[in-house]
């Protein structure tokens, strides 16, 4: 017996160590390297139409920020969106009460137990909108929060749709800019990057443009306001998302630790029943 | 327990005998456990055969509590879902176990099925062992697709509407053969209903068949090992048993034991702390739920399918030339090589027919058919590997080669398969589809003029 923690080589007899395990070995080395490359490289995520997305990364554990971000979500969203696979007491998750719910986050005559669901019809809805505005149960799931942050974000003026707003990251959107009396009007700006004098050249040949916003209008909040309070909204829908995902981590320690218990012990079970095998 | 240890408790001992006298339990219990005689050099790569089976229960298990709140119905499936995943005492858990289980069902099939690969199992005298290796492979993978429906996501919807539409372009029959599978002009409820009767139970039935057919081959003709070599060629005159052989339990018994926990640990890693693993295992697109007018940009089977959908999408009318080439090449071969009559008039009429079906067939029918070989090739393994030696320990280098390019020409393709095709990625594609099939096309050739070393008469 050699190699301990090497089950691969636990069999074998003395004097065949390192010559025939090694292309299997390999082998399993050159595996793992192609599976780690595979997820660093990422799936074709969810279609961002070509636009730089802003990395967040969302906090489950953040009690104010999702009580915050639930304060926004019932006020601006909850009127066209549903969420109708939450109930309005899931929200215990992030430290309510079924009182406080009730007296903060519902506006109409549903209970705590009835699930956050919208008076408009679907049917009405794509007669308004051109399109029904999706249920936001697991938007975050399938969008991205970094996909939500920066949506939430990049709403301007454009008289040319039936809205008279537009959006950087989903191009002519049937929504108009709900949060503008926080964030203001703003205005898209297309310029061309230029160094030393000369425009830099995109993929396609022709010059690179940078969006930039130009505000036409203040809204009540400072920019950073505003970034916050949509990145507590998004918070909020990515914790919407999956409610159990703290719990998830919670439980998933103590299986990590059983299990390593598990595997200590079975190995030295192993260990003893195979003394004898050369 | 066979061996007298129940003596203590002469109740017990009464019951187990009562039924020994009824039942074959211990006999069984000794041939296929007890003095199952196991090489006793397995490595690494032998955890996976039985970490398969801990993923078949544990997906059976998770799979009854999931039907249990499971709604098979298109205007309710992906809510319930969600419920599951929301409201069922520990719901998240049973669903995440079932959707993580069924990507490392494939992972340890792969591995499984590569070991086969590096050590010659599929060999005389395992042949059938391997067919009905083969047949759980093809089951597990309809297995997958059913279930892939069941959420009724957008990428349930329209993966199911792609693979199904592969069945419209067979000829003349096409069109209604999709229909009757759909039983619907589109991706239904009707669709939903039916995918689920066959994911919960009739394909299951087949599959757990075939497990016990695969097991009870295996243990008719010994286990192989790395070294290739038969243990039942060097039996014990004393005690009539091989002697490099040990007893499967306990021996193996504790060894995949600890191997189980190794795996779960793993595993729990993955269910618990990455359930989408980055998108791989549970896609983006099916939180959004399944809508029949909305096509979604980018359509990607799960990873486990994306090696045979980039051969699927690599069979361009280009291609075509590529496979008429080499029907040309394999006729001329048949013509100039020394042997029968028939053989050779057999070769060329199977040749003239490619070629004829070539000219027939458009290249979207010959995708379809190049899909189903890439899988149903292995088939053909015990009878295309000519060396006189099992192992790849004893093989030379054209095998190892010829091995190495094949796991690379998977990875490459399952790789492609995910991405959005560009003119690039169809070549790198269309040159490892290539390159896929000729580790078995030209594995009579390489494999029987490679220089091979002596097996040693034991096992190492």
């Amino acid at each position: 017996m050699s190699a301990q923690g090497r089950p691969e080589s636990e069999s074998r007899a003395p004097g065949r160590e390192g010559t025939s395990t090694r292309p299997a070995v390999r082998f399993a080395a050159a595996a793992l390297a192609a599976g780690a490359l595979l997820v660093a490289a990422g799936p074709a995520a969810a279609a961002s139409e070509g636009v730089k997305l802003d990395d967040i990364s969302t906090e489950p554990a953040d009690i104010a920020s999702l009580q915050s971000g639930a304060r926004t979500f019932v006020n601006f969203c909850l009127n066209c969106h549903s969420a109708s696979l939450m109930r309005y007491n899931a929200m215990r998750g992030i430290g309510l009460t079924d009182d406080q719910i009730r007296d903060n986050l519902i506006f109409t005559a549903e209970k705590v137990g009835m699930p956050m669901a919208i008076a408009m019809t679907p049917r009405d809805a794509k007669e308004w909108f051109g399109a029904t505005p999706p249920d936001l149960s697991v938007i975050a799931r399938a969008r991205g929060a970094d996909w939500l942050y920066t949506y939430l974000r990049t709403f301007y003026r454009d008289a040319s749709t039936p809205t008279g707003w537009n959006n950087l990251v989903y191009p002519n959107v049937g929504m108009p800019h709900v949060l503008w009396r926080l964030q203001g009007e703003r205005a898209l700006r297309e310029e061309e990057v230029s160094k030393d004098g000369r425009p830099i050249l995109g993929e396609d040949g022709k010059p690179r443009k940078v969006a930039r916003f130009e505000q036409l209008s203040p809204g009540s909040q400072s920019t950073l306001a505003y970034d916050q309070t949509v990145y507590d909204l998004v918070n909020f829908l990515a914790w919407m998302g999956e409610p159990h995902q703290l719990e998830r981590k919670r439980v998933g320690i103590w299986v990590l630790i059983g299990l390593a218990l598990l595997a200590f012990l079975t190995y030295f079970l192993k260990r003893a029943y195979w003394k004898n095998v050369h | 327990m066979a061996d007298g240890t129940v003596t203590k408790n002469a109740w017990a001992r009464q019951l187990f005998e009562w039924v020994d006298a009824r039942f074959p339990l211990s006999a069984l219990w000794k041939s296929q456990v007890s003095e199952y005689y196991a090489p006793k050099n397995f490595n690494f790569w032998y955890y996976f055969g039985s970490l398969a089976l801990v993923v078949l229960v544990l997906q059976i298990v998770t799979g009854i509590f999931l039907t249990m709140h499971y709604k098979p119905d298109a205007a309710l499936a992906f809510a319930s879902v969600e419920y599951i995943m929301r409201e069922v005492s520990w719901g998240w858990l049973i669903r995440y176990l079932h959707s993580t289980g069924a990507s490392f069902f494939f992972i340890c099939v792969y591995l499984h099925m590569f070991r086969a690969l590096l050590y010659g199992s599929f060999r005389k005298p395992r042949e059938l062992t391997w067919l009905l290796g083969v047949a759980i492979f093809l089951t597990l993978m309809a297995e997958a697709f059913f279930g892939y429906l069941l959420p009724w996501g957008q990428m349930s919807f329209w993966g199911a509407q792609v693979i199904v539409n592969l069945f419209a372009a067979i000829p003349i029959v096409g069109e209604d053969l999709a229909i009757w599978v759909r039983g619907d002009y589109v991706v239904g409820d009707a669709t939903l209903n039916r995918f689920f009767a066959f994911h919960v139970i009739a394909v299951p039935l087949v599959l757990l068949g075939l497990v016990v057919a695969h097991l009870m081959a295996l243990h008719e003709t010994g286990s192989n090992n790395p070294d290739g070599v038969e243990i039942k060629k060097n039996i014990d005159p004393a005690t009539g048993h091989p002697v490099d052989g040990i007893p499967f339990h306990p021996y193996y018994t504790v060894k995949d034991l600890f191997g189980t926990m190794v795996f779960l640990l793993v595993f729990a890693l993955i269910a618990f702390f990455a359930p989408e693993f980055g998108g791989y295992f549970l896609e983006h697109n099916n939180f959004i739920p399944a809508d029949p007018l909305k096509t979604p940009p980018h359509i990607a089977p799960v990873w486990y399918f994306t090696p045979y959908y980039s051969v699927l999408r690599a069979t361009t009318d280009e291609l075509k030339w590529v496979i008429a080439i080499a029907a040309a090449l394999f006729m001329l071969w048949a013509l100039v090589r020394r042997g029968g009559g028939f053989a050779r008039l057999a070769m060329l009429g199977a040749g003239a027919a490619v070629l004829a079906l070539l000219y027939l067939l458009e290249a979207k029918v010959w995708g379809v058919i190049l899909m189903g070989a890439s899988v149903l090739v292995f088939v053909f393994m015990p009878w295309l590997d000519r060396s006189p030696v099992k192992s790849i320990r004893y093989k030379g280098w054209m095998y190892k080669l010829a091995l190495a390019i094949f796991v690379l020409s998977f990875l490459v393709l399952g790789y492609l398969g995910m991405q959005t095709p560009t003119n690039l990625l169809t070549r790198i594609a269309q040159v490892f589809t290539v390159l896929y099939f000729e580790f078995f096309l030209l594995m009579p050739w390489y494999t029987s003029i490679d220089k091979t070393e002596t097996p040693p008469e034991r096992l190492t």
